[in-house]
């Protein structure tokens, strides 16, 4: 079978309920249905999720690699943003 | 021979479930894609264990030591109990989906039936694999749709597979003696029972397949009492070859 005019879509899956759906990977279906049919076969054959999302690879604006320089060096020299100049009580428990 | 009706009534959804699981997992390195050829195997794989668990039920229901193992790789072609249906070959695409569907479309209501069975481990059975064949039925469902409203070459290898098949969708509302027995005890449940819902399925997929709907009268019938076409010789030779060859094998 030719692949050429079966799109490709990403699949997200949720672990458990609470957390954030997170990338499994990718798979190609004619359809949405059959995209989310395939994902729940071929990505949650271990009980990997509770929930699926499939998302058409080419509706994914993605950032230019040869940007990152401009997009994400700028944040490395800025420690002050990650949350370690202060002692978390033990009370909070996980945060 | 005479056997126990409930072992009968184990024994044959166990058969059914075994040869159609094998039969999907032909398909095992040669599916049309990788997404499908997994989910054919997850179907199959629902299928196996749901046909182990209800081997080592008639094997403790006959108590003559047989285990699973034992009723599924050392049975000959006359004691296998399951519908002609499903050891027909696979076939095309079109042909291993519309196969899926007709048994699948009949399965999924009798398993919701059977979860109020007076036999708790069919009870428990049922429970499980309701869910699993409720998948199947859609997961046949939606391929058969796209088949049957495709291509022209996908609509008529659909067509085709659905005017081969139907006369084999009749034998799985067959009812015997040993079935009647059982029906009246509230252990098995009365096929005609899911007729309605069966019919209900089959009629909504091939509407949206574009496809029609076959006459139903004559039907394909013998399974059940061991009468077999030449398919599942062929079937059993691949599936029992190891423990024929090496006798008590294990891994």
């Amino acid at each position: 079978m030719t692949t050429a005019h079966v799109p490709l879509w990403e699949v997200f899956l949720r672990a458990r309920n609470g957390l954030a759906h997170k990338h499994a990977g990718s798979l190609h279906a004619a359809d949405a249905e059959m995209a989310l049919q395939a994902a729940r076969d071929v990505y949650t054959r271990r009980g990997e999720g509770v929930s699926i999302w499939v998302v058409p690879s080419a509706a994914i604006i993605a950032s230019e690699p040869a940007e990152a320089g401009m997009l994400f060096e700028p944040t490395a020299s800025k420690i002050y943003r990650h949350p370690t100049f202060y002692e978390v009580p033990d009370e909070v428990g996980h945060m | 021979m005479t056997h126990d009706p409930r072992f009968l009534f184990a024994l044959r959804l166990a058969d059914d479930a075994l040869i159609l699981g094998h039969r999907l997992s032909e398909w095992i390195g040669v599916a049309p894609q990788l997404e499908e050829e997994l989910a054919l195997a997850n179907i199959a794989l629902d299928l196996i264990g749901q046909a182990r668990m209800l081997y080592a039920h008639a094997g403790e229901i006959e108590g003559k030591g047989r285990d699973e193992d034992a009723l599924a790789y050392l049975r000959d072609v006359p004691d296998w109990q399951n519908v002609l249906l499903v050891e027909q070959p696979n076939g095309d695409f079109a042909r291993t989906i519309v196969r899926q569907l007709i048994y699948s479309a009949f399965m999924a209501p009798l398993w919701r039936g059977l979860k109020a069975s007076a036999d708790p481990t069919i009870a428990a059975v049922a429970a499980k694999a309701e869910k699993e064949v409720a998948y199947h039925v859609r997961h046949a469902g939606e391929w058969l749709i796209r088949l049957g409203d495709g291509t022209d070459e996908s609509h008529a290898r659909a067509a085709e597979a659905v005017e081969e098949l139907w006369p084999y969708g009749g034998e799985l509302f067959e009812v015997d003696e040993a079935g009647r027995t059982l029906i009246a005890a509230g252990i098995a449940m009365d096929p005609e029972s899911v007729r309605a819902e069966w019919n209900t399925t089959m009629d909504m997929v091939l509407a949206q397949a574009t496809l029609a709907r076959p006459a139903d009268g004559w039907h394909q019938s013998g399974g059940r009492k061991g009468r077999h076409s030449e398919h599942l010789g062929h079937l059993l030779a691949d599936m029992q070859f190891l423990q024929r060859a090496y006798p008590g094998a294990t891994w």
